[in-house]
């Protein structure tokens, strides 16, 4: 992991990163100092911290800056499906109709969004198919040659999808219109993650117990450089109340409510697929 | 007065809804068969346009609470569907797949879970105000079905997506719009596997879902439309904010 490139490309997503962390130079500064004296496994963690303080600084963000976040998630979203669903990876043609279903969706969310970032009278970033690296850096070099690591991708990018939508909506809650096509966006990918762990369950060779839901913070067999997407999703405690009671398990009171990301939470999860 | 959109009483008799106009003397006549919902009637039969505002019945209230109770009242309605299906005796052979009976038992486990923590949310923030208990009515629905069952549940399912996506502009507090959205994604994964269940590769499919590849967002007032032949009680929304 290479804390230089992942600033930089925060700073394709976010170019106030620097101001958010510090100065450019403070930040850095603060690094060159710890990388050295840092495990290199515990650069992340650090890395991770910073960020969270960088954004859980930001209390409020804009509409637009919301819109800009999502619409750079559906690109993630809508490149991928478009790739994936001109595969011929599918054992069943039902599995491509799904894709092309998923991808129709993702398209016009971007659409959706362009029109809304316009009408708010921003700039719409564009993004194409060379702006995503859906190897993740070289981690997951078979997404659009293996089946299951295709599924698996997918899954990935719905759940977190869900949660960032989620995460995000607070933000607009004085912009009645904008916060309801995000309710509606959100419940769609929320949709098409149950799908794709559908998917996933019927495959040949699945791993255990796969579930339209997420249960505890299982990533289902999913490489362990996605677990961030499901930290935090184990919790059986909502709002002071105690889920885990009567006859409902830990597990189910975990499954029964999907947990927010922050934007730093989603922004270093996406960080790996940008280029 | 002209007309009455469809009379509340429940309990006295009074049970099949009318809609066709019914003139004052006949009104009177058969608003004196529900004698403990008469006044509230009379009450809001004095302004004809107060007609196509709902008196009486259960009150959800109003702000934050009332649109917690909205939501207190559906996911009664879906636990109680879903206790039902999973005990009813012949659940093995009507869903014969493993598979299926543990995806049931796990939406029955949310749903409840649902209900509890409205439940005790509602009583910590208001306890005064918090809906009772309601009663369900299933007498249409055949248990002993599958695609009876699927049927109910993917209405329920699309149904409290649809209300959730409406009702989050509906509150002001964003820790309950978050605690909503959380319930809401769930909703959303239930109504897929439900509907892959009925017909796979449906998930996000039909009328549900329009051009835009979004989701409904229903108001309170169709959204209880809907529910009303499920529930025996009258929901009264007519304090919920509408904005």
């Amino acid at each position: 992991m290479n804390i230089f490139n992942v600033l930089k490309e925060i700073e394709k997503v976010d170019p106030e990163i620097y101001d958010r962390l510090d100065s450019r130079r403070a930040v850095f500064k603060h690094f060159g100092g710890f990388g050295k004296k840092l495990a290199m496994a515990a650069v992340p963690l650090a890395f991770g911290s910073m960020l969270n303080k960088a954004y859980g600084q930001t209390t409020t963000r804009s509409v637009l800056e919301v819109l800009q976040f999502a619409l750079l998630l559906e690109n993630l979203e809508a490149e991928f499906y478009k790739q994936a669903a001109a595969t011929s990876l599918f054992p069943a043609a039902a599995g491509k109709m799904a894709f092309e279903t998923i991808r129709d969706h993702e398209v016009a969310h971007v659409a959706f969004l362009r029109t809304a970032i316009t009408g708010a009278n921003g700039t719409p970033t564009n993004y194409t198919a060379n702006s995503f690296d859906y190897s993740a850096k070289g981690n997951l070099p078979s997404t659009f040659t293996d089946y299951g690591t295709m599924l698996a991708v997918a899954q990935a990018f719905e759940d977190t999808g869900v949660r960032a939508y989620k995460g995000q909506a607070p933000f607009l809650i004085s912009n009645n219109a904008v916060l309801e096509a995000a309710l509606q966006i959100h419940s769609i990918e929320a949709r098409h993650a149950a799908h794709i762990r559908r998917m996933r369950r019927d495959m040949a060779g699945s791993p255990a117990n796969q579930k339209p839901w997420i249960t505890l913070k299982d990533r289902g067999g999913l490489p362990a450089l996605v677990q961030a997407i499901y930290d935090g999703e184990e919790i059986t405690n909502q709002a002071g109340v105690n889920i885990a009671t009567g006859n409902v398990s830990a597990n189910a009171a975990s499954e029964a409510f999907d947990e927010p990301l922050d934007t730093a939470q989603v922004t270093a999860i996406v960080t790996p697929f940008l280029k | 007065m002209t007309k009455i959109a469809s009379p509340q009483e429940t309990d006295a008799g009074l049970t099949k809804t009318i809609t066709s106009p019914i003139h004052r003397r006949s009104f009177f006549k058969y608003a004196g068969a529900g004698a403990a919902l008469s006044t509230l009637f009379f009450m809001g039969c004095e302004k004809d346009d107060k007609m196509d505002t709902i008196t009486g019945g259960v009150d959800l209230g109003s702000g934050d609470v009332g649109v917690l109770n909205y939501a207190y009242a559906l996911e009664q309605l879906e636990a109680a569907f879903y206790t039902q299906v999973v005990a009813a005796a012949a659940f093995n052979t009507t869903f014969t797949s493993a598979l299926e009976r543990s995806i049931l038992t796990d939406i029955r486990d949310h749903e409840v879970a649902h209900r509890e923590f409205f439940k005790a949310a509602i009583t910590a923030a208001a306890p005064n105000a918090i809906i009772p208990g309601l009663t369900p009515d299933f007498s249409s629905v055949n248990f002993n079905d599958r695609n009876a069952v699927l049927a109910v549940a993917k209405t329920f399912e699309d149904l409290g997506v649809a209300a959730y996506n409406g009702a989050g502009k509906l509150l002001t507090s964003a820790t309950y719009l978050t605690l909503a959205g959380k319930i809401v994604s769930v909703e959303a994964r239930h109504a897929a596997e439900i509907r892959d269940m009925i017909s796979n590769g449906t998930f996000a499919s039909g009328p549900e879902i329009n051009s835009m590849g979004m989701d409904r967002a229903l108001k309170p007032s169709e959204v209880l439309a809907a529910a009303k032949p499920y529930i025996k009680e009258t929901i009264n929304f007519s304090n919920l904010p509408t904005s």
